[in-house]
């Protein structure tokens, strides 16, 4: 039986709402006790975590690892180990791989190489769809147990008719569906948020309302068919207000919001920075602070990367002909940190928002460090400064805008059921 | 943005764009242009300035008018020009931008004019090229095209003398239209009393008050009291999209008449970045009429352009002397 102590750290805890300095011990992958540990415990190996903050390991709720289908972007080894050395310990995978995750084979192979890998729990998220064309429904219930924790078509559905079934039949499944709010019009060519900065620009924008029409829609077939829905990143003040209303009228509806769209707006692509070139598109700064409210108010349950690694030259061309995404990894859990102290929210009810609130989207039993649980844990130190840079990105994609700013808090301690993942 | 136009004692190093411009950097242009002028009226059309350099005109987007003045005005400054059509090269085999320039700089030229259907390409490649060679955009997708505008300054004040008290409607495409957005910040750093904006809805991109227009979407009300019309070409592929009708319809509520012209100041000038499509956008007996000025704006190009080649290149030379 493998023992574990974790000795005079900070442990937080927002599933119990536990924020105290104590010992945490681990006995055969999950978490034993708090304090002093049962008197037949003996600890195999410890670590002193003081001055360090002692969470569940993170979970991120959108990692796209490359894998199949682009291994110059990113590997699932690559990949994973980056979200280890970043404290996180489970990522929900897209379906828009090359091949699609519409077939068991594809959701075996991601969770076969994870497992090899050994890095980070991967959940992958079928799809919705056949090859994501919003044509013929995908062998959900077939993709279910071969381990997809969800359904998504990443990309929109036309025709109404079969979106509406296609959530039915999900729903059938009890499956969560993954909705990536985009109208297929609206904005189709665009690459920027549609407003004076991209008019100045000459970039063709992507209005606001290419997001609310959406959600519109959505919300009305979600009532319909009584499906469990999931609004991935939210990107303008209107459709976190629907959102916000929906739920307020009873419909079990969640919503996330990527960490960049927390931080940056339309401004930051002024001199065509094409690190900011991602999808949906940096909104407005009202945008920007409603999305902050809607995190602080509970409408918005998680934060998410939404990591998307390129290779250098992906993003080494005209603001328009640059691939879109962000490598953020590296940035998930400082930029979480920083949002604390920015918005005076208390620091455990915002680590809930990358633990245990996205497992409870999920639906899984993970994101927390109560008794019993598995010991997925990131040990960090709060208060360690440093700067991103090209050089100590873990992940293969080094595509970040947030090059040069400095940040605080860095992962020392990863575990995944009890297994020391990553160690600074 | 554009700073990077500007070398650290506020000189031209490249072209890419007006906005961010000073007004005193604008006039200054204006007035060398005038200079050059009279080169291009005598018997031999040549000044020396920049005998020795090669310039090397890069159009990946289709144009003869525009690449043509380019190479006149570099020719009458003595340099040697190249035209290179990425149409039928490189780019259609998967050359990216970048190694293309690395080529390019290997055969040691010193300018690149570089039109390119994607806003922003000249800045990108002003960012990564060698630090000798200048860039001048000569339209990049919908965001500028700025010796564009200068020239219709140019042609403006030869025309009004100054620029405070002038009303300027600029008419049509809008949205697509990266003469527009060039004058529009050309109009407004000179400080010219009002610019407005004059289209459909369709053709109107948001935000664009935020650049110090006007919109109005009734030609009427628009050209009231204007005393500068500058009209723009609405592209043929526009009218079979959703954004307008037809090209009948368009011409009956935003096409130049003589009629509608009444609305104007009688002394008002009307300009036109050409080609021109007549009955579309305006009626042939405006365009050839005592009030356009549309064929004198060509002739003023060449000037704008030699002005515009002779200062970023000056600058440039003068860096590399001093280093």
């Amino acid at each position: 039986m493998a023992t574990l102590s974790i000795l005079g750290g900070r442990i937080i805890d927002p599933a119990s709402n536990l924020d105290t300095i104590t010992d945490l011990h681990i006995a055969d992958g999950k978490i034993l006790a708090f304090g002093t540990p049962p008197p037949e415990f003996s600890a195999d190996e410890q670590i002193e975590a003081k001055n360090h903050i002692v969470c569940p390991g993170l979970l991120d709720l959108s990692v796209r690892l490359r894998e199949p289908g682009a291994l110059h972007k990113g590997t699932i080894l690559s990949e994973t180990r980056a979200a280890a050395a970043n404290g996180i310990t489970t990522i929900c995978c897209p379906p828009d791989t090359k091949p699609v995750i519409d077939t068991p084979a594809i959701a075996e192979l991601l969770q076969h190489r994870a497992a090899e890998a050994g890095m980070a729990k991967v959940l992958p998220i079928g799809a919705l769809t056949q090859s994501l064309k919003g044509e013929q429904l995908a062998e959900m219930g077939i993709l279910k147990e071969a381990g997809c924790i969800g359904v998504s078509n990443v990309q929109p559905i036309i025709n109404t008719d079969i979106l509406r079934h296609a959530l039915e039949y999900a729903a059938n499944h009890q499956l969560t569906v993954f909705l990536h709010p985009q109208d297929p019009w609206l904005g189709r060519n665009g690459c920027a948020h549609e407003g004076a900065i991209s008019s100045r620009l000459g970039l063709s924008g992507i209005p606001e309302a290419a997001e609310t029409i959406e959600v519109a829609r959505l919300l009305l077939l979600i009532e319909m068919t009584g499906v469990r829905a999931h609004f991935c990143r939210l990107s303008t003040a209107r459709a976190v207000n629907m959102v916000q209303e929906a739920q307020a009228k009873g419909l079990k509806v969640t919503a996330d919001v990527s960490a960049h769209h927390l931080f940056l707006t339309e401004k930051d692509i002024s001199d065509y920075n094409s690190q900011c070139h991602v999808c949906p598109p940096l909104r407005s700064q009202n945008d920007k602070e409603a999305l902050r409210e809607g995190l602080r108010h509970g409408n918005i349950h998680a934060i998410c990367s939404d990591h998307q690694p390129h290779e250098a030259d992906a993003k080494r061309s005209p603001f328009a002909m640059t691939a879109s995404g962000i490598s953020a990894l590296d940035t998930l859990l400082p930029l979480t940190l920083q949002l604390a102290e920015e918005m005076q929210i208390d620091l455990m009810r915002l680590l809930g928002t990358v633990t245990y609130k996205p497992a409870q989207i999920l639906g899984i039993e993970a994101g927390t460090l109560a008794e019993g649980s598995a010991a997925d844990v990131c040990i960090f130190d709060p208060n360690k400064r440093w700067t991103l840079s090209e050089e100590n990105m873990h992940s293969l994609g080094q595509n970040s805008p947030f090059l040069g700013w400095e940040l605080k808090g860095k992962v020392s301690y990863t575990l995944i059921d009890g297994q020391m993942v990553y160690t600074r | 943005m554009n700073r990077i136009q500007l070398d650290n004692q506020g000189r031209l190093k490249h072209f890419l764009g007006i906005q961010g411009l000073k007004r005193a950097l604008l006039i200054e242009i204006l007035d060398t242009a005038a200079s050059f002028i009279s080169v291009s009226e005598k018997a031999v059309k040549k000044a020396p300035l920049l005998r020795g350099k090669t310039i090397i005109n890069l159009f990946f987007e289709h144009s003869t008018r525009t690449r043509t003045t380019f190479e006149l005005a570099a020719k009458r400054l003595s340099a040697d020009v190249l035209n290179f059509n990425i149409n039928t090269s490189s780019s259609s085999k998967g050359e990216n931008l970048i190694d293309m320039l690395r080529n390019l700089e290997a055969m040691h030229c010193d300018m690149f004019i570089v039109r390119h259907n994607a806003a922003g390409a000249p800045h990108f490649m002003a960012q990564h090229i060698a630090p000798h060679i200048s860039i001048i955009n000569a339209g990049d997708g919908q965001h500028e095209h700025p010796t564009q505008a200068m020239l219709d300054m140019y042609t403006i004040r030869q025309h009004k003398g100054e620029f405070a008290p002038l009303r300027v409607a600029i008419v049509g495409d809008i949205l697509h239209s990266r003469v527009a957005r060039s004058d529009i910040h050309a109009l407004t750093t000179l400080g010219v009393s009002e610019v407005r904006v004059v289209g459909p809805k369709t053709l109107i991109p948001k935000g664009i008050e935020a650049l110090g227009t006007q919109i109005f979407h009734n030609l009427k009300a628009g050209l009231h009291q204007v005393d500068v019309i500058i009209m723009l070409r609405l592209q043929r592929e526009r009218m079979h999209s959703a954004l307008l009708p037809s090209a009948h319809e368009y011409f009956q509520y935003y096409g130049l008449t003589e009629e509608i012209l009444k609305v104007a100041h009688p002394d008002a000038i009307i300009m036109h970045p050409g080609p021109i499509n007549r009955g579309v956008e305006i009626d042939s007996s405006i365009a050839d009429g005592k009030r356009s000025v549309i064929l004198q704006q060509v002739s003023n190009g060449i000037a704008i352009r030699m002005a515009i080649m002779a200062k970023t290149l000056g600058t440039i030379s003068e860096q590399k002397e001093t280093q």
